[in-house]
C-alpha cells in the first residue's frame, strides 16, 4: 500500500451511488417543482386553509346525537351492503379465477377472457362503478352493491387465481393417475389446497369493502354516505360528527372482527 | 398382462427419452426398473397411465390398447392402474380417509365425492386396507400429520382403492430413511401376493431391488439393457446399467441421500 | 383382484369444522336469519330495476364510441391528478416520518406512542372520498382539496408500514449507539433511520402509484385532477367523453402500476 494513511480520504458513498443519489434528488426536485410552479392553485386560499379547517371542526362540537337512530339504521345498511356485495363477489370471483389461472384455463381463449375480466374489474373504482350502476338502477343500495361487487371481483379474482397458480402439481398428477374426471380432480387436488387463501382474501376484501361502502352514498349509491352528504348540504356540522363518529366505530369494529377471523381461520 | 413394444417418447424436437422400448410383464410379477436417474425410466412408467403421452409404439393392458384411448374410456383404464409416486403426492389438507377415497374417486358419483358420501361398500374397503397397512387409527388425521413412511402408506392403499389391475411404483422409497424404505418394499412385495397383482417398481436402490422382487430389469438411454432374475444381475450387468453414469453401482450401499432430506 | 372384504360396517363422517355441535349449529342458523333478513331488509324496485336496462342500453350506446375530441380537458386532468399525487406523496411521506416514530412502541414513550397510533387509525378509517368532502367544504374546490386529502391518505398507509418496520429494526445498532454516549436524535439518525430507509423508499414509490389512483376518485366530490373531468362529463351526459376518460385512466394505471413495481423490485 503506498499511500499513507493520512492521504485516504472516506466518503460515504462511492461515485457510482453518489450520481444514483443525485440523480434521484434531480428527478424528484424537477417533478415537485413543476407541480408546485404549474398547479393551478390559489394561494392565499392555502394560507387560509389551517383557519377554516379550525374552524369546520369548532363547528362540528358538540355531536348532534338526536339522529342517532336512523344514523346507527344506515350503519347497518352499510354493513349489510358490504357483507352481501363481499358474498357474491368471493362466488363470483372462483369460476373467473379459475379460467385466468395458466394452470387450470381450458385454453387460450378463456385465459384472455378472464384476464380481461380481472384487469377492467380492478382499473375502475368502486366510486366510478357506483356513478355507472346509479346512472343504471338509480339511487339505492343496488346500484351500491353491484359496485362493490364489481370491484372486489377483480382484486379476489386475481388473488385466487394466483393461489391456483402456486398449487403443488404432484397431488393432481395422482388423482388425475386414478381416472377421476376433470372437475372431481379440481373438488378434491385443487380446492383443499386453495381453501385457506379463499377465506384469507375473502375476509381482507370485507374489510376494504366495509370503508368502500362508507362513501356509496355519496353518489347516490346507498349506505351511510348518503346522510352525511345531506347533512354536509345543509351545513350540519354537529350531524356531520356523529356520522363520522359512527364511521370510524363501523370501520374499527369491522378491522377487530376480521382480524380475529382470520385467526380463527388460519 | 401389460405388453410394451416399440415404445418410443420425445419431448419436442430433443433426443427421445424412449427410444422404441419392450417389456412384457405377465401376470403376477414384481419387477423392478433399475437405472441411473435420466435413463426414462419415470417416463416409462407415467407413459402406462399415460400422464405423459407416447410418442410412438403401443402399450397393451389385459388386452386394451392403452395409446389410443379417448378421454372416457382413458380414465376408464386409469381407474383399473393404480400408481404411487416418490412424493407421495397426498392433498396435505385431507384427512387421511379423504385421501385413501380419491382412489374411488373414478367409481363414485360427483355428489358423494363432494359431501364426503363415500358408499358403505369403500369404506369398509377402506378401513379394510388400511388395517392391513396399520394406518386405520389415523384415519381422521390430516395427511400432513403423518410421517413419510406413514404418508407413503396412505399413498399405496389409495391405489389399492382403485381396485387396479397393475401397480405403478414410481421411487416409491426414495424420499424415506433406510428403515421405512425397507418396510414399504416389503409391504409392497407381501401385497402384490396377497392381491396377485403385477407391480412395476422404478428404484435406484439395487439392494432393494434384489430382495424385494423377482425380475429385475435395467435401462439405459431410454433402451432395456439388462431383463433377467436377480441373481443374473452380476457385475458386468451392472456396468452396463450404471458405469460412466454419475451415479456407480456403489450407489447400493449409500442411503439415498434425498431420505435426509424429508 | 376382487377379493372378499369383510364387512365390517364400521361408519365414516367427514369431521365437521367447528366440533361442538351447538356452536356449528348456532353459527349456521346464526348466518342464515342474518343473510335472509339482510336481503329482504333491503329496498329493491324491480320495476327500477327492468327499467335501468334500457337505461344501460342507452348509456352504452351514448358512450361508443368514445370520444377523444376534448382531449386538452383530458390531458389537463391527468396532468393535474399527477401534480397532486406527486405533492400530496411528498407532504404524506414526510409527515409519516415523525407519525410513524411515535407510533412504534419500542421507540416511543407511551403517551406518544397512544398519540401516534390514534393518528393513524383515524387516517386509515375514513376513505379519501370522504376526508376530501370534508376539505373541499373547508378550503374550496379544486387541486388544495385533494392533495391535503391524499396527503391524510398516505399518512394512514406509510405511517402505519412504516411504523411497524421500525418494530422489527435489530436493536444492537441502537445499543451500539447508545452505549457510545450519543443522544436520542443521533441514535434515531444513525442507527434506526439506515434501518428503514430502503423500506421508506419503497413505500413512497408504492404510495406515488396509489396515490394517482386515488386522485382519480376524489375528483369526483370535487378535490381536482382527472376525476373532476369525469364528474363533469357524466353531469353533462357527455358519456363517449366519459368512456373515454376511463379507458384512459385504465391505461395509465395498469402503466404506473406496472413502472412502480418495476422500480420497487429495483431498489428492494
Amino acid at each position: 500500500m503506498k499511500e499513507s494513511v493520512a492521504d485516504r480520504v472516506w466518503t460515504r458513498y462511492t461515485s457510482r451511488q453518489r450520481w444514483w443519489r443525485f440523480f434521484s434528488f434531480l428527478i424528484i426536485a424537477v417533478g415537485v417543482s413543476w407541480s408546485l410552479g404549474t398547479i393551478d392553485i390559489v394561494w392565499p386560499w392555502v394560507w387560509d386553509a389551517p383557519a377554516q379547517i379550525g374552524d369546520l371542526f369548532r363547528r362540528m362540537v358538540p355531536p348532534d346525537v338526536s339522529n342517532l337512530g336512523t344514523i346507527l339504521r344506515v350503519l347497518i345498511e352499510t354493513l349489510n351492503i358490504a357483507t352481501i356485495a363481499t358474498f357474491f363477489a368471493v362466488i363470483l370471483s372462483l369460476p373467473v379465477a379459475y379460467i385466468a389461472a395458466q394452470n387450470t384455463t381450458p385454453n387460450r381463449f378463456t385465459l384472455w377472457l378472464g384476464r380481461f375480466i380481472l384487469v377492467s374489474s380492478r382499473s375502475v373504482n368502486t366510486l366510478i362503478w357506483a356513478l355507472l350502476f346509479v346512472a343504471i338502477f338509480g339511487p339505492g343500495v343496488l346500484a351500491g352493491i353491484v359496485a362493490i361487487m364489481f370491484r372486489s371481483l377483480g382484486f379476489l379474482g386475481k388473488l385466487m387465481g394466483e393461489a391456483i397458480e402456486e398449487i403443488d402439481r404432484r397431488p393432481v398428477e395422482a388423482l388425475q393417475a386414478t381416472g377421476a374426471s376433470r372437475a372431481k380432480v379440481v373438488l378434491y387436488a385443487i380446492v383443499p389446497q386453495v381453501i385457506p387463501t379463499f377465506f384469507a382474501v375473502g375476509i381482507l376484501r370485507w374489510d376494504i369493502n366495509l370503508r368502500e361502502s362508507t362513501v356509496l352514498g355519496l353518489v347516490g349509491a346507498g349506505g351511510i354516505g348518503v346522510i352525511l352528504q345531506s347533512a354536509i348540504d345543509t351545513l350540519d356540522w354537529r350531524t356531520v360528527a356523529t356520522v363520522l363518529l359512527a364511521i370510524l366505530v363501523l370501520v374499527i369494529a369491522g378491522e377487530a372482527l376480521a382480524a380475529w377471523l382470520r385467526k380463527k381461520v388460519l | 398382462m401389460l405388453r410394451i413394444s416399440q415404445l418410443v417418447k420425445r419431448y419436442g424436437n430433443g433426443e427421445p427419452v424412449l427410444k422404441g422400448l419392450d417389456l412384457e410383464v405377465p401376470g403376477e410379477s414384481v419387477v423392478s426398473i433399475i437405472g441411473a436417474s435420466g435413463a426414462g425410466k419415470s417416463t416409462l412408467l407415467r407413459c402406462i397411465n399415460r400422464l405423459v403421452e407416447p410418442s410412438s409404439g403401443s402399450i397393451e393392458l389385459n388386452g386394451v390398447e392403452i395409446t389410443t384411448l379417448r378421454r372416457e374410456e382413458l380414465r376408464r383404464t386409469r381407474r383399473r392402474i393404480g400408481m404411487i409416486f416418490q412424493g407421495f403426492n397426498l392433498v396435505d389438507r385431507l384427512s387421511v380417509m379423504e385421501n385413501v377415497q380419491c382412489g374411488r374417486l373414478g367409481y363414485i358419483p360427483y355428489w358423494r365425492a363432494a359431501l364426503r358420501r363415500y358408499p358403505q361398500e369403500d369404506i369398509d374397503r377402506a378401513f379394510h386396507l388400511m388395517e392391513r397397512v396399520g394406518i386405520a387409527h389415523y384415519a381422521d388425521k390430516r395427511a400432513d400429520e403423518l410421517s413419510g413412511g406413514e404418508r407413503q402408506r396412505v399413498g399405496v392403499v389409495r391405489a389399492l382403492m382403485q381396485d387396479p389391475d397393475i401397480l405403478l411404483a414410481d421411487e416409491p422409497t426414495a424420499s424415506l430413511d433406510p428403515v421405512t424404505s425397507r418396510q414399504i418394499m416389503e409391504l409392497l412385495q407381501k401385497l402384490a401376493a396377497e392381491l396377485h397383482l403385477p407391480v412395476l417398481i422404478n428404484i435406484h436402490n439395487v439392494g432393494e431391488a434384489r430382495e424385494y422382487t423377482e425380475r429385475i430389469v435395467g435401462m439405459r438411454f431410454g433402451k432395456l439393457i439388462f431383463d433377467g432374475k436377480p441373481e443374473d444381475l452380476d457385475q458386468d450387468a451392472m456396468d452396463a446399467v450404471y458405469s460412466g453414469t454419475s451415479e456407480d453401482a456403489a450407489r447400493q450401499h449409500t442411503p439415498n441421500s434425498e431420505a435426509l432430506a424429508t | 383382484m376382487t377379493q372378499p372384504i369383510p364387512a365390517s360396517r364400521r361408519q365414516w363422517r367427514k369431521r365437521p369444522f367447528i366440533a361442538n355441535a351447538w356452536l356449528r349449529w348456532g353459527l349456521t342458523i346464526g348466518v342464515l336469519v342474518y343473510a335472509a333478513w339482510a336481503v329482504t331488509s333491503l329496498p329493491f324496485d324491480w320495476a327500477r330495476i327492468a327499467a335501468g336496462m334500457e337505461r344501460a342500453s342507452r348509456i352504452f350506446s351514448g358512450a361508443f364510441p368514445p370520444s377523444f375530441a376534448r382531449h386538452e380537458l383530458l390531458i389537463e386532468g391527468f396532468l393535474e391528478s399527477l401534480k397532486i399525487a406527486i405533492l400530496a406523496t411528498l407532504l404524506g411521506v414526510g409527515l409519516s416520518i415523525p407519525i410513524a416514530f411515535m407510533a412504534a412502541r419500542n421507540i416511543a414513550a407511551v403517551p406518544v406512542y397512544i398519540v401516534g397510533r390514534a393518528l393513524i387509525i383515524v387516517a386509515r378509517s375514513f376513505h379519501p372520498v370522504i376526508v376530501a368532502i370534508l376539505f373541499v367544504k373547508a378550503v374550496g374546490f379544486g387541486p388544495v382539496a385533494g392533495i391535503l386529502t391524499l396527503t391524510i391518505y398516505s399518512i394512514g398507509f406509510v405511517a402505519k408500514m412504516l411504523a411497524e418496520r421500525i418494530e422489527e429494526i435489530d436493536w444492537g445498532q441502537v445499543e451500539a449507539l447508545r452505549s457510545s454516549g450519543a443522544g436520542y436524535i443521533a441514535v434515531l439518525q444513525f442507527a434506526v433511520l439506515p434501518q428503514i430507509m430502503p423500506r421508506q423508499i419503497g413505500l413512497a414509490m408504492y404510495q406515488l402509484d396509489s396515490n394517482l389512483r386515488a386522485s382519480a376518485v376524489v375528483g369526483i366530490v370535487g378535490a381536482g385532477g382527472i376525476g373532476a373531468t369525469l364528474m363533469n362529463a357524466f353531469g353533462r351526459y357527455d358519456y363517449d367523453f366519459a368512456l373515454a376518460i376511463t379507458l384512459v385512466i385504465i391505461g395509465v394505471i395498469l402503466i404506473s402500476e406496472a413502472v412502480s413495481g418495476r422500480m420497487r423490485r429495483m431498489i428492494w
